[in-house]
């Protein structure tokens, strides 16, 4: 199945949706990394939208990337909760362990506040992180 | 042969609750995966009838497992108490070094958790999350049966009469938003459960949404029932998948239970500015999270442009307490002046013993970081603290005698 009917089946599967574009938009996001210009234009005439309305939401969500990124992710979280746990004296050597084989990204609260450094690869949770287990982590995937 | 429970919250997850489930399965076992009792410090928490251990590795399932030394009886599988020398009053609690010190006795007695007055949360720890019959048999659905059985207008009174007021911060009384929906004119109105949970240091509704999952959904049903409205959304913040897995699965359970009102889960995508209410309600609609100018209030014009109820996760998960017989009195029984009813209160950041506490409003901020939370975990001495989230006021020791309301 190419690009184009893989869209045409996610926007069918939302059609009866109240307000559909945002379920629309994560499931092309997970589908091929990204939502592009060609998809954008493809939802904006599933949805009856004009492109600039569609541009408009996928750039204001930081969820959607208008580019796919093939490096596996890190999310570390850097907000408050976290940075009075120690994040900050972290970050150098994930870095440096990621290299340009793994992207870090900043997230801001997974909601573990209490058991941070905290981190999220896909649907997995890692708490309690110091600089061994985060660099530990960054290898291993 | 005991059975073991273990939380499968997420933040018990992130610190390797499931390799300890798997030990214990490997070693013969029942698991039992329940809702977290909030001691997050201790998590992963294992608890054999009754007695817990925290914080536990898959190196510390054989110890815990092994015949006591006292007494003759053996650990986890001795149900004839009497067998024991009468001077162990808890013959299932090891000596400390038996078990690295990880053994805290029985988990209801703990300080953190006997000191706590629960409503909201009172199922944590003790229910599976999915399970109905577990919600059933603690009281589930009596509040939405009996709400159901009340005119609408009767059901507004109550959570009126409770005292019950908004827990994402504004603290507007729920009852006053809930009439303004139920009497705004046209057929179709919505209730939106705003669970963009974006605060750095905030995770009750996260925990509430995974160990709890059909008390948000009753409370829903029940505001429903109360301003007429036929659809209602969950918008959860994409940070937050095991709360988006666990609401959908309980949706799927409980789908008849609530008929023909039908509650469906919206994931957010990032912007931290979607947990203001009208940028959530524009998100939803599929647009750009942009703050609206109020007035219309949502609950006049909200989503679609229908009249709207936007409350959090805390404040629809307070209501089937209040819709039991002498619901709402109980609640407004709880708490001082106008901070009625009780305040799941997030201990986070740089503290010894991190979790969540649920306690009548009034407690001070003193008893809280310092008896209850065993003050850094750093051990230094505390130089501030944070109230009410990133946004919040930064108080200093001196100022730790003020009591926790809306007010202070």
């Amino acid at each position: 199945m190419n690009q184009q009917q893989r869209l045409a089946e996610i926007c069918a599967a939302h059609a009866g949706r109240e307000g559909p574009l945002l379920p629309i938009l994560h499931d092309v996001q997970h589908a091929f990394g990204c939502v592009d210009a060609e998809a954008e234009a493809q939802i904006a005439g599933a949805l009856n939208l004009s492109r600039a309305e569609v541009h408009g939401v996928v750039s204001f969500y930081p969820d959607f990337t208008p580019e796919a990124d093939p490096r596996p992710v890190v999310q570390l979280c850097r907000a408050e909760a976290c940075k009075a746990r120690g994040v900050e004296a972290l970050v150098d050597a994930g870095d440096a362990a990621a290299g340009e084989r793994v992207r870090i990204s900043a997230v801001y609260c997974l909601g573990l506040c209490s058991a941070g450094p905290a981190a999220r690869i896909g649907d997995t949770l890692h708490a309690r992180l110091d600089e061994a287990a985060l660099v530990a982590l960054v290898k291993s995937i | 042969m005991s059975v073991v429970r273990i939380s499968d919250d997420a933040l018990a997850l992130a610190c390797g609750a499931d390799a300890v489930a798997a030990e214990f399965t490997a070693a013969g076992c029942t698991v039992e995966r329940t809702s977290s009792w909030g001691m997050q410090w201790l998590e992963p928490l294992v608890e054999i009838d009754g007695i817990g251990w925290g914080p536990v590795t898959v190196a510390d399932v054989a110890a815990i497992l092994k015949p006591l030394p006292f007494g003759g009886g053996v650990g986890v599988g001795a149900s004839d108490q009497a067998q024991h020398p009468s001077d162990n009053p808890h013959p299932l609690t090891p000596s400390p070094e038996v078990e690295g010190g990880k053994c805290i006795g029985p988990i209801t007695d703990h300080p953190f958790i006997a000191r706590q007055q629960r409503l909201t949360f009172a199922r944590a720890g003790r229910t599976r999350p999915l399970s109905l019959d577990d919600y059933a048999a603690t009281g589930g659905w009596a509040g939405l049966n009996r709400a159901r059985s009340l005119e609408p207008e009767g059901v507004i009174a109550e959570v009126t009469q409770s005292g019950l007021r908004g827990r994402g911060g504004a603290g507007f009384p729920a009852g006053i938003k809930w009439e303004t929906v139920r009497k705004a004119s046209g057929p179709t109105k919505y209730i939106v459960c705003n669970a963009d949970e974006g605060d750095s240091a905030t995770f009750a509704d996260r925990m509430l949404m995974e160990g709890d999952p059909f008390q948000l959904i009753e409370g829903m049903a029940i505001a429903a029932h109360a301003v007429g409205a036929q659809q209602g959304y969950i918008y959860i913040r994409s940070e937050y998948p095991h709360a988006i897995a666990k609401l959908n699965a309980a949706l799927a359970l409980a789908e008849s239970r609530i008929a023909p009102f039908r509650i469906e889960v919206r994931v957010g995508a990032g912007a931290y500015v979607c947990g203001e209410e009208t940028s959530l309600l524009n998100s939803l609609e599929g647009k750009r999270g942009e703050v609206r100018a109020k007035p219309p209030l949502p609950a006049i014009e909200g989503l679609f442009g229908k009249p709207t109820v936007v409350n959090n996760v805390l404040t629809l998960a307070a209501v089937p307490h209040i819709l039991i017989e002498g619901g709402a009195a109980h609640y407004d029984s709880h708490g001082i002046a106008r901070s009625k009813g009780t305040m799941p209160i997030q201990l986070a950041g740089n503290i010894k013993h991190g979790g969540l506490f649920e306690t009548a409003f009034g407690i001070s901020l003193k008893e809280l970081i310092e008896d209850i939370g065993g003050g850094t975990a750093s051990g230094r001495p505390v130089k501030a603290v944070q109230v009410g989230g990133p946004l919040g006021a930064y108080l200093a020791p001196h100022q730790f005698d003020i009591a926790f309301e809306y007010e202070a």
